[in-house]
């Protein structure tokens, strides 16, 4: 062999080992990633009874175009794509196969209510895609063992009535509860959350539960017959319009008891105007979003962030939509699992990452939650603030609240 | 008109093009179509399959509204009530029951059937305007009553089911096996509804449409026709339902609301009011016109939507089976009469 050929043979070799480094390099991927994109799909009601929720989509869309206007994440763009699903299952369904086959996302995120989650959740789960962050309040996308692709976001209605149930413990000892619930799966989870919370107390702490149908014309006598029981605290787990009925019977009863009302039915327009403003004073709720029309968060940094965000990526977006100060967080938090990620952008290495975060700060939300997840926690925020409303708006007030499962 | 009605008939008969009747060819593009039914979903994607499965779905479901509303006149904008109600009916048997999917179709049938004669009674005393509201108050309520009973239905979180797996022997994969499953069972409901439709009862159903008042003149019983109508035409449309729910593997009371309802109308209404054939077309609309609308712009689908269905209506306004089917025959007719 001549030095020629040695030289040579080094040489190939030498340019073997750096191609196979920048092959690792250039990292690991699934469906839908690749060195320029991140594809992420996503549906929501653009249409139909639900559209308000279409906001959240648009959203997202605004926060990733700025993340993507800034070089994306690790120098890759993200690809949202967001499909309408009128709040319709089957239309859900068959838009999410969509997303999967034929547009090959890697993630889905976010995607919008219960009922939708619901019927992808078991396709999902067959295909190992993960349905990262779902937008609802239900109690079950916490469930890694049956369920390990999916993944909740919102602190569940059980974990909400848990930080009411522990708040009363605290500092209501001799509480006398009455609950009014709606008769679902909605109203149940309150009831759940709120003896999950009380413990063996829960039998003489509830005095009187009482539910409505969402057929029923007013929750009227439910009110007058929870009063009769001698409660002193009122719990109000109903939709707005029975949260109004409720909150305005017990104004004009003349009844005093420390009055929580679920922070679905909270809106100072939808719910309180409508039930009186003089008859909703001293009402508490809980939150975990900051509410964009409270004065005391515009010196605060998100808040200016989301401001400048929303003038330069969502003009058409209303800067009281609490739901766009919700997914510039959740969005966030997507971004925040795809750095994790780095350069192993497989579907797999999604979910484990997702299942990863450590006290990540959202932005645009109340200061001093943070989320973490683990193998076997799949529920993202666990801690909220309760908030009292003086007249004209909600006062957060007290120290954060655990609302997660055990004490 | 006595004298065109004698003389027609052989006309008809004596049509021959290449040597073959003309019911031949009617028959050769049956088959045709058939054939082209059962190679389809291997010329697309599982997701087109799939697609393709809900709208067959969609076409038994328009074929039952055509039977009330296309042969009978009777207008309805509350099947999509029907079709929940078969959903519903194949999910709790599945579900609660573990009784095998297939099953659920007849049990299906029977409720849907029992239910449509039953509503059908009332609907005997309303005409036009008045039965379209009342079944609409149907298309409203049904969501609502589902989530009422949540023993049974499980109220909003709706019920998951298991979907069917193709056995080992077709070798083929869970959707492709849907479509075929459901290919079948639309050729049988095609094949049913032609059957009642093209002989007597369908000429009684026309009769009472055009002219109540001779056809009970006639010696038709209204009453009696017009029930079992309703009640045919929900046993279809609970069919499909039923399918809808093997299928998509979910049933919610979401999924039922009026608009569907409404598109059903719209989609046989497109396809071809009193056709056998215009189901097929209208299910196709159902199916791909709102994906299409959205394709097209994220803002406004339903403006799309709109105008689609207005175009439709503009140009062919008897519908699409309804425009070509005398067109085509006739076609035939003259290229027969010049080449013999």
């Amino acid at each position: 062999m001549t030095m020629k050929h040695i030289l040579a043979a080094t040489v190939s070799v030498v340019a073997i080992a750096i191609a196979g480094t920048v092959a690792l390099a250039a990292g690991q991927y699934g469906p839908g990633a690749s060195d320029k994109e991140i594809k992420i799909g996503n549906t929501i009601p653009y249409s139909g009874p639900a559209s308000a929720y279409g906001a959240i989509g648009k959203g997202d869309a605004a926060y990733f175009a700025m993340i993507n206007d800034h070089g994306g994440v690790n120098g890759r763009k993200i690809n949202f794509i967001s499909r309408d699903d009128g709040y319709s299952p089957p239309k859900t369904v068959e838009q999410v196969r969509k997303l999967v086959e034929e547009d090959n996302v890697l993630a889905l995120f976010n995607t919008l209510g219960t009922p939708p989650n619901t019927a992808i959740q078991g396709y999902l789960n067959d295909n190992k895609v993960p349905q990262l962050f779902v937008s609802t309040g239900a109690d079950k996308w916490n469930d890694p063992k049956n369920h390990p692709w999916t993944m909740g976001y919102n602190p569940s209605y059980r974990v909400e009535a848990r930080i009411y149930g522990r708040y009363i413990l605290k500092n209501i000892p001799d509480a006398k509860i009455a609950v009014l619930y709606q008769n679902d799966d909605f109203g149940k989870d309150y009831l759940a959350g709120l003896k999950d919370a009380l413990g063996d107390k829960a039998d003489k702490m509830i005095v009187m539960t009482k539910s409505y149908e969402t057929t029923d014309p007013t929750v009227d006598s439910q009110v007058v017959a929870l009063q009769g029981s001698g409660a002193n605290v009122m719990i109000t787990a109903a939709t707005p319009k029975w949260a109004a009925q409720s909150i305005r019977k017990v104004g004009e009863l003349g009844w005093k008891p420390t009055h929580f009302v679920t922070n679905v039915s909270v809106s100072v327009g939808t719910v309180l105007t409508p039930a009186g403003l003089d008859k909703s004073v001293g009402l508490i709720t809980s939150a975990y979003v900051k509410d964009p029309t409270d004065a005391q968060w515009k010196d605060s940094k998100d808040f200016q962030d989301w401001t400048a965000w929303m003038k330069k990526y969502y003009p058409d977006g209303n800067l009281a939509d609490a739901n766009i100060a919700y997914a510039y967080g959740a969005s966030a938090t997507m971004v925040q699992v795809l750095k994790q990620c780095g350069d192993n952008l497989t579907r797999d290495n999604v979910m484990k990452q997702a299942a990863n975060l450590k006290n990540f700060a959202v932005p645009m939300v109340l200061p001093g939650i943070t989320i973490s997840t683990g193998p076997d926690d799949y529920a993202p925020f666990k801690q909220m603030q309760l908030a009292k409303f003086d007249g004209h708006n909600w006062k957060v007030f007290g120290d954060l609240i655990s609302g997660g499962n055990g004490s | 008109m006595t004298e065109r009605a004698t003389t027609m008939p052989p006309a008809i008969a004596e049509i021959r093009i290449a040597g073959l009747s003309e019911t031949t060819w009617r028959r050769i593009g049956i088959v045709a179509l058939i054939a082209f039914g059962i190679a389809l979903p291997f010329l697309v994607s599982k997701y087109q399959s799939f697609q393709f499965t809900l709208a067959m779905i969609y076409a038994v479901a328009l074929l039952g509204l055509n039977i009330l509303t296309g042969y009978n006149g009777q207008i309805s904008l509350g099947h999509g009530a029907f079709f929940a109600v078969g959903a519903y009916t194949a999910a709790i048997l599945m579900h609660r029951f573990g009784v095998p999917f297939w099953a659920t179709l007849p049990a299906a049938a029977v409720i849907c059937f029992i239910l449509g004669v039953l509503f059908g009674l009332p609907a005997l005393r309303l005409e036009g305007l008045y039965l379209a509201l009342v079944t609409l108050a149907l298309a409203l309520a049904v969501p609502q009553i589902l989530k009422y009973f949540e023993g049974w239905t499980g109220g909003q979180q709706g019920i998951n089911l298991i979907k069917p797996k193709p056995p080992e022997w077709t070798g083929i994969d869970k959707d492709r096996w849907l479509y075929y499953l459901v290919f079948i069972v639309m050729l049988i409901m095609f094949r049913l509804a032609a059957n009642l439709l093209r002989g007597r009862t369908g000429r009684a159903l026309i009769a009472i449409r055009d002219h109540p008042i001779s056809a009970s003149a006639m010696g038709i019983d209204t009453a009696r026709y017009k029930t079992l109508a309703f009640g045919t035409s929900a046993l279809f449309t609970g069919i499909a339902g039923a399918m809808s729910a093997i299928v998509i593997g979910y049933v919610s009371p979401e999924g039922f609301g009026p608009f569907l309802s409404i598109s059903f109308l719209v989609g046989s209404a497109v396809g071809g009011i009193a056709t056998i054939g215009g189901p097929l077309v209208g299910g196709l609309f159902v199916q791909f016109i709102p994906n299409f609308a959205n394709d097209i712009s994220d803002a406004a689908p339903w403006a799309i939507y709109g105008a689609c269905m207005l175009i439709c209506m503009y140009t062919v306004p008897e519908g699409a089976i309804g425009y070509l089917g005398p067109r085509l025959g006739r076609l035939l007719r003259r290229f027969a009469s010049s080449s013999s």
